[in-house]
């Protein structure tokens, strides 16, 4: 029993040893960001960098906000994504009460049509797109960034939201429903709060990727109404590149994100893969 | 028409009839939804739809007659109507030989990035179950970093760790014996340049692909892999005949997933040659946007972009048939 024990202890150190490598290699590019982030800016040009930390200063990060406006970019960012989210979601949970909770003529033609709009990558549509709103004059205008990212959020948010319905049971509802609610109100008062946590966790993963989105961003809109992320080009002139107040930038960009994306990824990978274990 | 026949037939048989006069309002419910509610549906779609007719519908319809028009600068300006030329823009790209290397350069790029994503996924999914829960949470931080990680972000910070000169990769390199790469240029040639961004695309894919197998994982009932593993079966077989047929839909799902977004990777490429993606670099989607915005050829731009839909349509048909499978188990 022991010898069997200890046998155990010694191949977990093994593994443990190996899940401390996968750690230590897929947090380096993050680790080095942040490290060069934080260093003298003499230090991040040395040909023979040091792996850790040599001194500490915010000048990188001065740098970057002087290099161009800052808030406006992400301002900008900001209220494209808050309301494509808004939108994203009150229209996008209408469709996936429609899809999860109705049986109806046509239900499977919707699915496929809303899962096939998720497959389109965006550059492929990007042509068109701009052509579009060349002829509606939204070119170059936040509203026409706007609807376009509608493009890919709403099929991500309808699917996923659909995904957290259903894990919810028909028969909480139907019980409301015996005990003399209306359909709405055993929808407002059943499924509703159950359903909440899994919508903040979509808003926000949807926030991301609207906040995230690089190529409309870039082509849609001119230099002077720029996003957050067309923000960070700015660091590469046909002088070259300013590496470390570089890192500053992406380190400003990155953190929130990381953040917010730490309190809801567990919530995703559930709502995301609902029902394909089961299938 | 079978859509509606099989959801019906999956409602516990109790509330399809529900006995008469059971509740007062109670008969009601189940049966509108079964039967008159089809308006309901449709009203609760229609602004869901309404958006994405409006805003992808039109320019979809709008890339293929695109497509087969000649459109430059002078249509795009509205000094000249585009006229159709038929199918001179595809025989125009069918018979350039860049676009083919482009296509195979795609693929290629394509399935080394999915195939890398996945093995690397499902090995660190695997060594999750059988590290100490300190180091699982440790590795789970990393993931999570760098699967947050805006893409623009992640492709700065890669330019980054192999900038010729000051990139740390080279560096530690370096400092193996027998090995000088100081001042090497990863860009310089565009297999290890794409290397390079196969890199950082498996990078940033491979946390999405660890969590959802992780969770796959914890599905896996013990006393199967139990049962295996009395009956002989090695580590090898535990995995090769129980834990891989029941992750057969996550990985399905997964792959075609994965092959959809690496087929459609532009910034990596883009940003990571400073919007000028050299000849060696080019894939289909950097090559459509340079033909449209470069050259200013927006039909043949189309054109392209429309090929990349239908070389992506074969793997949609798979990954179609299991969400819609998915869709029905409810």
């Amino acid at each position: 029993m022991i010898t069997a024990d200890s046998g155990r202890r010694k191949s977990k150190l093994g593994w443990n040893v190996i899940g401390l490598l996968v750690f230590l290699v897929a947090g380096f590019p993050v680790y080095w960001m942040v490290n060069t982030a934080f260093k003298p800016a003499k230090d991040a040009i040395d040909p023979d960098p040091s792996l850790f930390p040599t001194g500490f200063t915010l000048d990188n990060f001065k740098r970057a906000l002087d290099i161009a406006d800052f808030w406006g970019p992400v301002g900008r960012s900001l209220i494209v994504s808050l309301v494509v989210v808004v939108i994203g979601i009150i229209v996008g949970m209408l469709a996936a009460l429609a899809i999860s909770r109705f049986a109806f003529r046509g239900r499977k033609i919707v699915i496929v049509g809303i899962l096939a709009v998720q497959m389109v990558p965006l550059v492929a549509m990007i042509i068109p797109v701009f052509l579009l709103l060349n002829d509606l004059d939204q070119y170059d205008k936040l509203s026409g960034l706007i609807i376009t990212y509608l493009t890919f959020i709403l099929p991500f948010t309808v699917w996923t939201l659909r995904g957290f319905i259903v894990n919810i049971p028909k028969e909480l509802e139907e019980a409301a429903q015996v005990d003399g609610c209306t359909r709405t109100g055993a929808f407002v008062r059943v499924v509703f709060p159950l359903l909440a946590p899994g919508m903040v966790a979509t808003s926000v993963y949807a926030f991301i990727q609207a906040w995230n989105e690089y190529l409309y961003a870039l082509m849609l809109m001119s230099q002077k109404h720029m996003t957050a992320t067309v923000w960070l080009g700015n660091f590469t002139t046909k002088h070259g590149t300013e590496y470390a107040p570089m890192m500053a930038g992406s380190t400003m960009m990155a953190v929130p994100i990381v953040v917010l994306f730490l309190f809801v990824q567990r919530k995703m990978a559930a709502g995301l893969t609902a029902g394909a274990v089961k299938g | 028409m079978s859509a509606a026949d099989t959801t019906t037939a999956k409602m516990p048989p109790p509330r399809q009839s529900p006995p008469p006069g059971g509740g007062s309002g109670s008969p009601q419910g189940p049966r509108r939804k079964r039967t008159g509610g089809a308006a309901t549906p449709w009203a609760l779609l229609a602004p869901c739809l309404l958006i994405l007719v409006l805003v992808l519908g039109y320019p979809m319809i709008r890339l293929v007659t695109l497509s087969f028009q000649k459109f430059g600068q002078a249509q795009l300006w509205g000094f000249q109507d585009p006229e159709s030329v038929g199918f001179d823009n595809f025989s125009a790209i069918l018979g350039d030989s860049q676009f083919w290397q482009v296509v195979v350069r795609t693929i290629i790029f394509a399935a080394g990035s999915v195939i890398f994503t996945m093995v690397v996924g499902m090995l660190i999914a695997l060594l999750q179950q059988r590290v100490s829960g300190w180091v699982k949470t440790l590795i789970n931080i990393a993931l999570v970093a760098s699967w947050g990680m805006p893409i623009i972000v992640a492709t700065t910070v890669f330019k980054w760790l192999f900038d010729s000169d000051y990139g740390i990769f080279n560096a530690l390199l370096s400092k193996l014996p027998g090995v000088d790469m100081v001042g090497h240029n990863w860009f310089a040639s565009g297999p290890q340049g794409l290397a390079v961004i196969m890199l950082l695309v498996v990078w940033g894919a491979v946390p999405f692909v660890v969590i959802t197998l992780s969770a796959g994982l914890t599905q896996v009932p013990k006393e199967m892999e139990e049962a295996a593993r009395l009956d002989g079966a090695g580590a090898w077989g535990v995995f090769r005949f129980v834990t891989l047929p029941i992750l057969k839909p996550i990985i399905v799902m997964l792959t075609t997933l994965s092959v959809i977004w690496d087929m459609g990777v532009f910034p990596q490429v883009f940003v990571m040659r400073n919007g000028h993606p050299e000849d060696e670099f080019q894939l289909l989607t950097t090559y459509s946007y340079d033909r449209a915005f470069q050259v200013n050829d927006y039909a043949q731009g189309s054109a392209i972009a429309l090929i990349t839909v239908i070389l992506l349509l074969g793997v949609v048909a798979v990954y179609m048939r299991q969400m819609l499978k998915i869709g029905e188990v409810e």
